[in-house]
């Protein structure tokens, strides 16, 4: 597990610059980064094709450890698409081709030697609409543990990524309940634990709110900002606020006309939205089109 | 350009266990699946190997020529013939008299579930259809030998094996085949062409008989022709009622002989393997296996044209 | 009245909308009774068969053997070697059918290989079974294709050649209806598996498969209603009709109920008639039986978890 660097709601960006597709952008160097901890994932060129279509085009850039990340974009743009390129989601589609290399701790996931199972493993990932498995909230958590070998207390295991969850409270009575029979906020809570469960580095999240309430999203909110301190994650949202209020760092991507999502700015999240550095990336903030 | 990275990590990887174990079980999985979807290539590829390698032998005694226009189909008797007509005039004659029936029946009985039925009446319908589908052949064979042919006889006067008392019973037991492949063509026509036929005045057999069965018409010819693949790959009911007489007649009213009914007459029988008499049925099975197959493949291609249209 | 059709008015339309609804009625009045057709003759059918079949429906019809007399002539033997010969292919069938489906829906690659098993499993569900009999006839009891040696002789004409016959038979029925319960587990189920480092198997073993049982298990026994009346192809492969005893293993020859009701119907006597009758009530109260277990699995889906 990764140390505990200080976390803080808000970095003071030293200013980078704008992007253009197929610069790499470092993060800037900052009080609270001192030590300088490498990057927890380096994208570097991703392109990605469906079938003959193109989606990404050359993106690269570098997720800060123990951060949030926000991606942001119109919908379209390929955000969940180079979400899923981390975690080697994409693989389970049919005729998907992927250049460029994604390094985790420095290792490429793509390697010929890596398992994609594994990745996963490493790389945990909830998704748009909370899809627990129809079984007990206990095996629900348990599932990713069991599967990948666990031998450690499942129970002390089980109860630990629900407490980091924030859901330990409303369900320990009813471990045995059925995982759809919680409230959508319950179900999201859960799909956390069960990502948290295997212990990963990253985790990755796809507009985990967007099915969500007002008072439910708060909830996760909440809890991404207290995870960045043993995770680093990396969210999806369209929803500009949230992006805001939860993240340190915030990309902004877009499709042009040949539909293929490229990565326009990459910048401190106080930046982006108060002094963003393309003209594009301002005009999606302030609503003028997205 | 990604070297440096890459360096960090090293050829030893410290985040990624390498799980040979896992992964070669993974494998192995893979291909127990496969074999087993290969199985059913298999069942084919022996399928027409077999046909064809006795089929062979037999064309090897037996000219093609003779055995395809030949009119006189007497292979277990002393003096031999092998003309095959007899044997697909009566596969025929029981299809085409069969379709009499399911045709009509069937589809009027597709239109009444898909465009007239309440939600109620559609659920008990459908399982009694599914009933008649799934009575088996010999019951049916049962039926038209001790029911139907007697009830014919009230009109007419048929042999005890008739080829009229199988036309009807085949017929009825394909009108399920019909109605539920026209069902789902009727239910695949988009509500928007009603609701454009109703708009302009229809009334509700307009609208299904000028507009929305028109819509589903490849759909329901391809029922047609595979319930007449059905009907000529029908064996019991036919061996049953039809009788074992080649005859190239077009009277029902006459015992005759199908394809399949002469399959097992000589599998009945003690004819002994290796034997021209017992390759006839090889020959036999291989021309009601492409008959049949070319039925299925022209369904299969009139129904891909369908979807085309509505997908 | 529109500018363009200056000639037209509202007398230009004789609607004749009370003709019309007559003929719709009349059309409907047809419809209904087309439907009726099938119906009727299946009630008249199912009264036919238990007004012939009644007088010899006793206990000692199920346990005796067959015999030249009609009055001592029974159906253990065909009973025992249709459960013998239903229990074999649903060994057979049941497994490779499944994993058939497993692999066209989870693993096979989108290519022309996998368009070509699926077209070629298509168009096996159209071949005539009787054909199917001439292939287990072949392949299962005489262990030839019909040139060269035979290999190792075949099973001959025994329960295992039958079942394995059978067994391809519905195949095709089983891996279609697998297919479609597989199809039926909602992709996010897959995802939520995958992203906590599932291997494919391991998703399909943990999750798919057990969300799709319930219909793979109706689509199966549905299958095996089809094998249990079955005739033509296991005339093919010489199911013997005069079978005075129970099958015992395997390799036993045996007999099956629509075997030995055929075997009654074709004798001439007016009396075997009626025992084929007898035969044909025992068959289908164990179709209905197996039917009825179908429905009530679609039913009773076992989701514990289920919302
Ligand atoms: N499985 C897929 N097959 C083909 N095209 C896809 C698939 N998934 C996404 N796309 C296409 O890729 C582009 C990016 O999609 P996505 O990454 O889902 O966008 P976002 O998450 O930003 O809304 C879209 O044009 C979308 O249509
Ligand atoms: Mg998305």
């Amino acid at each position: 597990m990764v140390g505990d660097t200080e976390r803080t709601a808000t970095q003071s960006g030293a200013g980078a610059g704008t992007a253009t597709a197929g610069v790499t952008f470092q993060p800037q160097a900052s009080e609270d980064d001192a030590p300088a901890s490498p990057p927890a994932v380096e994208i570097r060129n991703v392109s990605l094709w469906y079938g003959s279509q193109q989606a990404l085009g050359n993106v690269s850039l570098d997720i800060p450890r123990n951060r949030v990340t926000a991606l942001i974009g119109p919908s379209g743009c390929g955000k969940s698409t180079l979400l899923r390129c981390m975690n080697r989601m994409n693989d389970l589609i049919d005729g998907v081709r992927i250049e460029g290399e994604v390094f985790i701790d420095g290792e490429d996931i793509y390697g010929a030697e890596v398992d994609p199972s594994d990745v996963r493993r490493v790389v945990g990932m909830v998704f748009q609409r909370p899809n627990p498995f129809p079984k007990s909230i206990y095996d629900n958590v348990a599932f990713g543990a069991r599967i990948n070998g666990y031998k450690g207390d499942m129970d002390g295991l089980v109860e630990e990524s629900l407490r980091r969850a924030a859901l330990w409270d409303e369900v320990k009575d009813d471990l045995k309940k059925s995982g759809l029979a919680l409230s959508g906020g319950q179900q999201q809570r859960l799909c956390i634990a069960r990502a948290i469960a295997v212990n990963p580095e990253i985790v990755l999240m796809d507009e985990p709110c967007s099915a969500l309430d007002p008072i439910a999203t708060q909830r996760i909110e909440d809890l991404m900002q207290d995870l960045a301190s043993d995770y680093t994650i990396v969210v999806v949202t369209h929803n500009m606020q949230q992006a805001a209020r939860v993240s340190h760092r915030t990309a902004f991507m877009l499709a042009g006309d040949d539909l293929v999502g490229r990565l326009i700015e990459f910048e401190d999240t106080d930046r982006i939205f108060l002094n963003p550095g393309d003209e594009r990336t301002e005009q999606y903030i302030t609503g003028r089109f997205g | 350009m990604a070297a440096e990275s890459a360096a960090t990590g090293g050829p030893q990887s410290a985040l990624f266990q390498r799980r040979r174990g896992r992964q070669l079980f993974e494998q192995a999985i893979g291909w127990v699946l496969f074999l087993c979807a290969a199985v059913t290539v298999l069942t084919t590829v022996g399928i027409v190997l077999i046909l064809v390698i006795e089929g062979l032998q037999f064309f090897g005694d037996v000219s093609p020529w003779e055995f395809f226009t030949g009119t006189k189909w007497t292979p277990l008797y002393t003096n031999q013939a092998f003309g095959v007509l007899p044997l697909i005039g009566g596969t025929l004659m029981v299809a085409i008299g069969a379709a009499f029936i399911s045709v009509p029946v069937g589809s009027v009985t597709a239109i009444y579930l898909s465009e007239f039925a309440s939600p109620n009446v559609r659920a008990v319908l459908k399982p009694i259809l599914e009933i008649l589908a799934g009575i088996p052949t010999v019951v049916y064979g049962y039926f038209a030998l001790t029911a139907v042919t007697p009830f014919i006889g009230n009109f007419a006067e048929p042999t005890i094996f008739n080829a009229a008392s199988a036309m009807v019973v085949v017929g009825i037991m394909t009108i399920p085949m019909v109605s539920s492949l026209s069902d789902d063509a009727l239910h695949a026509v988009p509500q928007d062409l009603r609701d454009a036929a109703y708009a302009v005045g229809s009334t509700r057999f307009e609208v299904t008989t000028r507009v929305v069965y028109p819509a589903a018409l490849s759909g329901v010819i391809a029922s047609y022709i595979l319930a007449a693949s059905r009907a000529v790959g029908e064996t019991m009911a036919v061996t049953i009622a039809a009788g074992s007489t080649p005859n190239l007649t077009w009277n029902p009213l006459e015992s005759i002989q199908t394809m399949t009914a002469f399959i097992v007459q000589v599998s009945l029988g003690d004819t002994p393997h290796g034997t021209i008499e017992f390759r006839t049925i090889f020959a036999v099975a291989l021309t009601l296996f492409v008959m049949t197959l070319v039925m299925n493949v022209i369904a299969a291609r009139v129904t891909a044209r369908f979807r085309e249209v509505y997908d | 009245m529109a500018a363009g059709h200056p000639t037209v008015t509202r007398d230009s339309y004789v609607p004749r909308l009370s003709f019309r609804q007559t003929v719709g009625t009349g059309f409907l009045a047809l419809c209904m009774a087309g439907t009726m057709v099938g119906i009727v003759f299946l009630a008249v059918l199912l009264t036919d068969v238990w007004r012939d079949g009644v007088g010899f429906l006793r206990w000692e019809f199920l346990e005796a053997f067959p015999s030249r007399f009609p009055e001592r002539a029974g159906f253990q033997s065909a009973l025992w070697g249709s459960l013998w010969l239903i229990a074999t292919t649903a060994m057979l069938a049941f497994p490779i059918g499944v994993g058939a489906a497993i692999y066209l829906e989870e693993y096979a690659p989108r290519n022309f290989v996998t368009r070509a098993i699926q077209i070629n499993i298509s168009n096996l569900a159209g071949v005539p079974s009787i054909v199917f009999g001439l292939l287990g006839l072949q392949i299962f009891v005489r262990g030839t294709i019909g040139i060269g040696p035979s290999v190792g002789g075949g099973f001959g004409r025994s329960i295992i050649a039958g079942g394995a016959t059978m067994a391809l038979l519905i195949l095709p029925i089983v891996i279609v209806a697998a297919q479609e319960a597989i199809k039926a587990v909602p992709p996010s189920l897959r995802e939520a598996s995958y992203g906590v480092g599932a291997t494919r198997w391991q998703t399909v073993w943990h999750h798919v498969l057990p969300q799709a049982f319930p219909g793979i298990l109706t689509g199966t026994i549905l299958a095996l209603s089809r094998a249990i009346g079955e005739t033509a192809p296991l005339i093919m492969i010489g199911a013997l009709t005069f079978v005075a005893f129970r099958p015992e293993d395997l390799l036993d020859p045996f007999t099956v109920m629509p075997i030995q009701i055929y075997n009654w119907v074709s004798r001439p006597q007016a009396d075997f008639h009626d025992l084929a009758a007898t035969g044909i009530i025992v068959l289908l109260f164990v179709l209905l039986s197996m039917n009825a277990l179908a429905v009530f699995l679609r039913q009773w889906t076992g989701r514990r978890y289920g919302r």
